[in-house]
């Protein structure tokens, strides 16, 4: 029986990724949002599981696709959306976008647009915490593209190498930009290649949130008592919209709606709403539909940076 | 009587290194071979002993990944310096380099900075031929977000390596594998020397030679050689090449009004390239200018072949005597210094 607390923090995460990323997509007809977006929608339920297991000083790397682990892992909603828009309120001030989102506060560190890019770094922050013998787990996002990429195979050896502190989460969601794994890869075997490096590998074929909560639940704490090396869980998931941009696009041919319709009809917001009552999930969605028109009004409102500060910030002193 | 304490460029490289972890247990040092037998030409000897395996390790085979780990623990607190025994191999750690170290405090408006050194050794001769000697420093030269240095001395390579370490941003050091054979003065107490300044080596009216790397020292003995036809020679090592130290190498081109620029790399889009622009752009007019570098060709491995690819102290000598007097034709340089003779002994 799934713990109705529980239940009700991912819903409150996830109906607030949602419906952030939909707000997104109904503004971005009108190019108040200056930066394209890769939208996370259908996939939110990963971030969410794993970060609610993380404690506020774990940290987090990702990708491109990065809004849901952004706000998951606590990243300040009014400095996203004002990023989005360009804003000197936004998180780096209009210097990333929304492909490269940070709140260094809250663990988020900054996303990638280059796939895999972040793997290596993120395993490297994790040998930095093994040498300085701290309790901070680390958990490096990145999807199926990132398997194929040289620094992914450099990086599983490493972490095996040096037994590092890390959490490795791979959402294969099946395509990278148009291309399916199969196509990519000899066979649908990931988590076999991560384990032939030494590193135990799991794989969650259902959009089941409450697993992948105990996943990371679980080996967070077995790093923190310095009991395990690297742990790798690969979740099977599907994005709903298009690689970039704010549209679905099952009429560019190279998937069907018809495979899409599976892992909507098995949405993860509506299974968790489902446990709760009424009562609450209407509290919740309250509160976050408030918080949103606050979150774009203030981006709305926020100033442009002055063009002079593209010249700030390419040294720390 | 006082008495000069003198070290080879490795040994002070080495010293560095020592001296910087003894104070500061964040620098770490990784890289291929750094604690095997032959230490990277000796400048990591004893450190393993010394510090041990958790500070001072050899890596897979992955420049690539490496680069993005020695990242990742510079973002947590450490101080990485990460060796490469060829610059060449820092070809395959491209996207580490420069989509994210060089990006990272920008990008995140200074929300992440990466205190990371990169060693590059340059190879030539002996064969190094075209994939164990290049200079590829002007590809990086062209990133914003990296600071890229070139001792060419001893005392530099010490006080260099030093500033790096201790920079909070990606610094790439570049050594040329020649300048090993340097002796000079290195003070003992640990010292820094910033980057963007350059160097004048040698003070002279006539002609102003910029050297890189090791061309400084070959600019050395080509002023050397030019005092047989009375020409004094002005040399300087800009040693800084990201940030460029222009206005050092201005004042000098005022007072000689010829300019002859030695890169150890490709001449096209090169730092000479970068260096004249920027001195035109500035107002200077009515100068003689030369650049000397490497033909667009590889670099071969035959000795005559290499001898025709490297610029070397004759055919600098020869080059600032043709500006200067074109007059005067086929003259050569009688005395021929053997490259390990000429150790630039200061003033710093």
């Amino acid at each position: 029986m799934p713990d109705e607390h529980l239940a009700e923090r991912f819903y409150r995460s996830i109906y607030r990724i949602r419906r952030v990323e939909e707000e997104i997509a109904r503004i971005y007809p009108t190019d108040k949002i200056k930066s394209p977006v890769h939208l996370s929608i259908g996939q939110e339920y990963i971030s969410v599981g794993v970060c609610e297991a993380l404690n506020p000083d774990d940290v987090v790397f990702g990708t491109y696709r990065g809004h849901a682990m952004y706000l998951a892992k606590g990243g300040d909603l009014r400095s996203m959306i004002a990023e989005l828009y360009g804003k000197k309120t936004g998180c780096t001030r209009g210097k990333g976008g929304s492909m490269h989102l940070i709140c260094k506060e809250n663990g988020v560190m900054g996303t990638s647009a280059i796939v895999g890019s972040t793997i290596p770094i993120s395993v490297g922050y994790a040998f930095g915490q093994k040498y300085k013998n701290s309790d901070v787990v680390t958990v490096s996002f990145f999807g199926d593209g990132a398997v194929d990429e040289g620094a992914f195979h450099e990086s599983m050896n490493f972490a095996a190498l040096k037994k590092l502190p890390i959490i490795f989460i791979c959402e294969n969601n099946f395509y990278a930009i148009h291309s399916h794994h199969l196509t990519r890869h000899h066979s649908d075997n990931i988590c076999e290649r991560v384990r032939s490096y030494g590193i135990p590998a799991e794989r969650i074929v259902e959009s089941d949130i409450f697993s992948i909560y105990e996943f990371a639940k679980s080996h967070s704490e077995n790093i923190r008592k310095k009991e395990i090396g690297p742990v790798f869980l690969e979740c099977l998931t599907y994005r709903w919209r298009e690689h970039v941009g704010p549209n679905e696009d099952f009429d560019l041919g190279y998937r069907s709606r018809q495979e899409a319709n599976y892992w909507i009809e098995n949405d993860s917001i509506r299974k968790l709403k489902g446990l709760l009552t009424q009562n609450v999930s209407n509290l919740i969605e309250l509160a976050i539909e408030k918080e949103i028109e606050d979150a774009f009004r203030f981006a709305e409102e926020s100033p442009f940076p002055d063009g002079k500060e593209v010249y700030e910030d390419l040294f720390k002193e | 009587m006082f008495v000069e304490r003198i070290l080879t460029y490795p040994e002070a490289i080495r010293e560095a290194l020592e001296q910087e972890m003894e104070r500061d247990n964040t620098v770490i040092v990784l890289g291929l071979g750094v604690d095997d037998p032959k230490r990277i030409l000796g400048t990591t000897m004893g450190l393993l002993e010394k510090y041990g395996p958790q500070r001072i390790f050899d890596t897979p085979l992955a420049e690539d990944g490496m680069t993005g780990i020695a990242i990742g623990a510079a973002l947590a607190g450490l101080r990485p310096v990460h060796i490469h025994i060829r610059m060449d191999f820092l070809l395959l750690a491209m996207n580490q380099i420069v989509n994210m170290a060089a990006k990272m405090c920008h990008m995140y408006a200074g929300a992440l900075h990466v205190p990371l050194v990169i060693r590059a050794i340059i190879g030539k001769s002996w064969g190094q031929g075209a994939q164990h000697s290049q200079s590829i420093y002007p590809l990086f030269m062209n990133i914003p977000g990296l600071k890229i240095v070139a001792p060419s001395t001893p005392y530099d390579a010490k006080g260099c390596l030093i500033e790096g370490i201790r920079d909070n941003n990606p610094v790439i050091i570049v050594e040329h594998r020649m300048l090993y054979y340097q002796k000079g003065y290195v003070p003992e107490n640990p010292y820094t020397v910033p980057s963007g300044k350059a160097r004048v080596f040698s003070q002279g009216d006539d002609v102003t030679l910029v050297g890189i790397s090791q061309m400084a020292i070959e600019c050395l003995r080509a002023q050397q050689y030019l005092k047989e036809v009375g020409i004094n020679a002005e040399v300087i090592d800009p040693l800084s090449l990201s940030p460029l130290d222009i206005e050092t190498i201005n004042a000098s081109v005022m007072k000689t009004g010829n300019l002859i620029i030695v890169d150890n790399a490709w001449i096209t889009c090169g730092a000479g390239a970068e260096i004249i622009a920027r001195l035109i752009e500035g107002g200077r007019k009515n100068i003689n200018i030369q650049r000397m570098g490497f033909a667009s060709v590889p670099c071969p491995t035959s000795p005559p072949l290499e001898s025709e690819f490297y610029p070397d102290a004759r055919k600098i000598a020869i080059t600032a005597l043709k500006m200067l007097n074109p007059k005067k034709k086929n003259w050569e340089p009688k005395t021929t210094l053997p490259i390990e003779e000429i150790e630039f002994k200061g003033p710093f």
